[in-house]
């Protein structure tokens, strides 16, 4: 039988806001990251290695490397966020941290941008700051790595936001990392054009600031669209699991 | 006789190709501890995950407070506890640190009262101690502490006496009596002999092929 006491039901107000549960989503995720740092290291040590052997490997020349040097760098940023991509859920999924966020109150979408945001901030944004130092050792000019740096800064949150939908929907299974590659890379392909156009008009003095407001939009839409499909992809992955 | 807070009305899981139940109408009242029993296999965690609202993979109807449960997600989530398998702890963070983020996304409670709950879970001494340094039992603790501070009328709880030693399935016997006592609601599943006078059953599965 039911008794009479009865607790009661929580009103909205007394909830905790959408905000302060993002703040703390993300300062775990810096937590955690910085617990483990190899986790940290292993993209920024990929995106130094494979842009230190392309002159070894293929040609030290001037001529060549101002040439390619752009596309080398934005070759090697992108494979390095898709290599960390994987742990962006995985840790959590098998913690069980992540259901436990799919059951908070807020709006998933918003705790899912906040765990895409702390992933660019721990892979992205390392990778813009190594920039400079390896666009002038491809003798990229000082115009071109200003532009470089700037395309990177604008496109590597877009590489994370819509990573983490692929990395969402492949939570389930259990070796993930072809799956994932195979569909992330074509959503990442107009980010990589844009990204090497960019660099590659501001050396040949052009104007880019057109090219630049596109990756602004790509930027924008990613922040707004990106996190639904993500959450929706969590739901999805919790689902089956 | 109260309103049901959670009603199931003929759900049916299938997984696998495998029914796991049909036509299951479950009310969960405040003031009952339900407990879902059944053979390994039977779909009791799906249930819970069901109830949880963690898997959306069935079909039938989940009434939160006589209502829709998706067109007032955020009220039930706002009020529903759920524990599961996974504790949820992040081994890299303390004891301190994972219940303080847990419970950030749920109510504001200052760090003594958790501080006092960890100790209440008997883990006073290891508040600031890694996770990972933690045996699993005392790991289902940290998660368990979370129930010395909860609020939300509703909990859900799968296996919770999973490597808790004597001692602490007798105090967590104890707040889950108390709990009910004083109006909230509980769902568990437990192979751990732990009987109510006043408890619900559900019962899944029929085969009863009991082969140890």
């Amino acid at each position: 039988m039911a008794s009479e006491a009865k607790l009661p039901v929580r009103t909205p107000e007394e909830s905790v806001s959408a905000l302060s549960a993002m703040k703390a989503v993300f300062s775990r995720d810096l937590k955690t990251a910085f617990r483990q740092p190899q986790d940290l290291l292993n993209p920024l040590l990929f995106f130094v290695m494979v842009v230190t052997l392309f002159p070894l490997g293929v040609s030290p020349e001037v001529a060549f490397l101002r040439e390619a040097g752009s596309g080398i760098l934005w070759v090697a940023a992108l494979l390095s966020v898709l290599l960390s991509l994987d742990h962006l859920y995985r840790h959590d999924f098998n913690d069980g941290t992540l259901e436990q966020l799919v059951l908070q109150p807020q709006p998933l979408f918003l705790l899912v941008l906040a765990k895409s945001l702390a992933h660019w901030v721990l892979t992205g944004l390392p990778l813009v700051m190594l920039a400079p130092v390896l666009g002038v050792m491809v003798h990229l000019e000082g115009n071109s790595v200003a532009i470089l740096c700037l395309t990177l800064l604008i496109g590597t949150p877009v590489l994370s936001l819509i990573g983490s939908i692929g990395a969402a929907l492949t939570l389930g299974l259990r070796s993930a990392g072809v799956l994932l590659s195979l569909l992330i890379i074509p959503l990442y392909i107009p980010v990589l054009i844009f990204g090497t156009g960019t660099v590659m008009a501001a050396s040949e003095s052009a104007s880019v600031g057109g090219q630049l407001a596109l990756m602004g939009a790509f930027l924008v839409l990613a922040l707004t669209l990106a996190p639904f499909a993500s959450a929706a992809a969590l739901r999805i992955s919790l689902s089956n699991s | 006789m109260s309103e049901p807070l959670l009603q199931a009305v003929n759900l049916q899981c299938e997984r696998d190709d495998r029914i796991l139940f049909r036509d299951l109408s479950v009310s969960i009242l405040p003031g009952t501890l339900t407990r879902v029993e059944g053979p390994n296999g039977s779909g009791k965690t799906t249930l819970l995950r069901i109830l949880a609202g963690l898997n959306d993979s069935y079909s039938g109807d989940l009434l939160w407070r006589g209502r829709p449960r998706h067109a007032y997600r955020e009220e039930f989530l706002r009020n529903m506890l759920y524990l599961g398998h996974r504790p949820g702890i992040k081994p890299l963070l303390t004891p301190m640190e994972n219940l303080r983020t847990l419970m950030a996304g749920r109510r504001y409670v200052t760090d003594k009262v958790l501080w006092q709950a960890l100790e209440g879970t008997g883990l006073g001494g290891f508040q600031n101690v890694p996770s990972r340094n933690l045996s699993a039992g005392q790991q289902r603790r940290v998660a368990l502490a979370r129930l010395l501070v909860a609020d939300e009328p509703l909990w859900i709880l799968d296996e919770i006496f999973t490597a808790i030693d004597i001692h602490g399935v007798a105090a967590l016997e104890r707040l889950l009596v108390e709990r009910v006592a004083s109006g909230g609601a509980i769902v568990v599943t437990t192979h751990h002999d732990f009987n109510l006078p006043s408890m619900h059953r559900v019962t899944l599965g029929g085969r009863h092929d009991h082969g140890l």
